[in-house]
């Protein structure tokens, strides 16, 4: 009686430490993993700490020196024939910001038409979006580039903007959102409030689709922040250029003769917004990331 | 009370076309006819006339394609070529993206490793995907420029010679790159399929346990097989995603000119710079063929989930 229990004992131990050191394997995958994830971000920060001198001087080090605030005027000051930062930011920011706000209120709206109003073609008009979800981009970019060409629009920001009002993806999202959440009989009931239509979309309807229009609208702020395909191809005016292209003209430039200290910072500088944004709200982003596309 | 509401049934339909037209009016001007100029464009020749800024323009039947894929000075079909370098650095990419995606989604949902702090690791794991390709690019090459870290401690070793540059050599170019988009996508894709497996009706596992099956079993008989349409919709995304791959080939081979390292959405950006339309039209055309073939086979699975799940 007594061995058995013993034996017992022993099993449940040896299954114990078999747990425990599964855990252990797991978490430190987890932290390995997590390390190369953040490496980037550090090694950045490092190199906007360190002098001009010992960045192109080559002794490579993960420790923080103390040039950052000297490179963080010198980019302003300096660094500017190269590199204009001010107008980077303003251009990065009127276009992210811009095409953000219109996407997810247009997409909103169109979803809202189509969800909430019986009228012909409406079947039809959701098939036809979803399906052109399908075409890649860069078959309408051809076409878009000459358009913009001929008409002399290469350096206008609306080219860049305005095209988001008709995205079908977010629209999908939105619709999806809709159908799950926003009764029809509040609508009914808004109107024999006396509201119309409109005012029953902007004062009902978008406030109930915050939590959705919020997931949108970093998604869509962080894609325009950081798109890099079309603005390189309009944009030729120095002083329309968003981050990302005068990023990548740096990139083309000879850095033996640049402050990479400037570099370094331009950069940093470029991506703080996104993440303090990210690092606020990752929770809604990281549900956002689900719920358009495995629902579907 | 107003009196609309004696009217028994107003019709609103007036209202619905009105606030889908922003939608349509915007999606005909922006993006419909740029796709029909750019069909358009495959079919026809746009040549320099020597001496003056004007472009000549005239119809050029199929030509455009049949140049696409004849052979150039190199020997080289151009569009295969650019293909051929986007599908490998692709999947150079999705390999390790898949692998590290299923196994922390796996880890994330284990009932039996209950982890804490999944929260902390999902908001590290996703962060990648929010820096900008530029900057992403810069600091790969800070890594593993002439001056960078890897290039002095190779010298040393003896790996490889003074010389040798990461960005323009073939196939570490092409790793760097795999490298770059397995990083920034893996937290994606991981965030994907615990949804998926989160969405496994738990009743399953339940009656598996009563069974008395081995963990082991029941990853390898329930999770993986009703993960799997999840798992090809994951893969056949990332797929159209990869045929357009841009920015990060683009800042950090870009300028060594490496031909190992162009992908298709170069190419177009490449003739588009010169405005060489006809030829951009053209690579367009086809790179929209096949994303639409793939798309067809991702509506093909999910419709058999569909079937499968409910």
């Amino acid at each position: 009686m007594n061995r058995v229990i013993t034996d017992y004992k022993k099993e449940n131990r040896r299954a114990i430490i078999k747990a425990i050191i599964l855990r252990v394997l797991c978490y430190s995958f987890l932290c390995f993993v997590s390390v190369m994830c953040i490496f980037f971000f550090y090694l950045l920060l490092v190199n906007t700490t360190r002098a001009n001198n010992d960045l192109q001087g080559g002794r490579f080090t993960l420790m923080l020196s103390r040039f950052f605030n000297q490179n963080f005027k010198n980019l302003f000051s300096k660094f500017k024939t190269d590199f204009d930062a001010l107008k980077g930011f303003r251009a990065s920011f009127v276009i992210a910001f811009s095409s953000a706000v219109l996407t997810c209120y247009f997409s909103a709206l169109t979803a809202y038409g189509i969800y909430a109003y019986d009228f012909k073609g409406k079947r039809l008009m959701e098939a036809f979006i979803l399906a052109i979800m399908m075409i890649p981009p860069q078959l309408s970019s051809v076409g878009f580039f000459q358009m913009a060409s001929k008409y002399g629009l290469k350096n206008n920001w609306w080219m860049l903007i305005l095209p988001s009002i008709a995205a079908p993806s977010i629209f999908f999202y939105m619709i999806q959102y809709l159908r799950a959440t926003l009764p029809k009989d509040l609508i009914e009931s808004s109107r024999i409030d006396g509201s119309n239509e409109f005012m029953t979309f902007n004062r009902v309807v978008l406030p109930i689709m915050k939590p959705a229009l919020a997931v949108q609208m970093i998604f869509a702020f962080v894609g325009s922040w950081n798109n890099l395909y079309m603005p390189s191809l309009l944009l030729s005016d120095s002083e329309k250029k968003t981050l990302p292209v005068m990023i990548n003209a740096l990139q083309r430039t000879s850095w033996g003769n640049i402050d990479l200290g400037c570099v370094y910072m331009a950069i940093f500088l470029s991506i703080l917004p996104v993440v303090i944004v990210y690092l606020f709200l990752s929770r809604f982003i990281i549900k956002g990331v689900t719920a358009g596309s495995v629902k579907g | 009370m107003k009196e609309n509401k004696n009217k028994k049934n107003p019709s609103y339909a007036k209202w619905g076309y009105i606030f889908v037209a922003s939608f349509f009016v915007v999606y005909f001007l922006f993006t419909f006819i740029p796709q029909v100029l750019t069909i358009y464009d495959s079919f026809f020749d746009y040549t320099d006339i020597v001496g003056t800024l004007e472009t000549e323009v005239s119809f050029a039947g199929l030509k455009n394609y049949k140049m696409l894929f004849s052979r150039n000075i190199r020997g080289d079909i151009e569009i295969l070529r650019c293909l051929g370098n986007t599908i490998i650095i692709w999947l150079i990419g999705v390999i390790p993206q898949m692998s590290f995606g299923l196994l922390i989604a796996l880890i994330f949902t284990s009932s039996k490793l209950r982890l804490k702090g999944t929260g902390f690791f999902k908001t590290v794991f996703y962060m990648p995907n929010l820096i900008m390709a530029a900057a992403f690019a810069s600091l790969i090459l800070a890594l593993f420029g002439t001056i960078g870290p890897f290039h002095t401690l190779f010298v040393e070793k003896g790996w490889i010679a003074q010389t040798f540059d990461f960005i323009s050599d073939k196939t570490w170019a092409r790793i760097l790159i795999a490298f770059m988009n397995f990083l920034m996508w893996f937290g994606n894709t991981t965030i994907l399929l615990m949804a998926g497996i989160q969405g496994i009706d738990n009743s399953v596992f339940e009656s598996a346990k009563i069974d008395g099956a081995s963990s082991v079993h029941v990853l390898w008989d329930i999770t993986l097989p009703l993960l799997k349409p999840i798992a090809v919709y994951v893969f056949i995304t990332s797929m159209i995603g990869g045929l357009q791959m841009f920015d990060v080939a683009e800042v950090l081979t870009g300028k060594a000119k490496n031909n190992s390292t162009r992908t298709i959405v170069m190419l177009i950006n490449d003739y588009l710079k010169v405005g060489n339309y006809g030829h951009a039209g053209a690579v367009s055309v086809v790179l929209f063929i096949i994303t639409a073939i793939l798309s067809l086979i991702i509506f093909r699975s999910i419709n058999r989930k569909g079937e499968s799940m409910s």
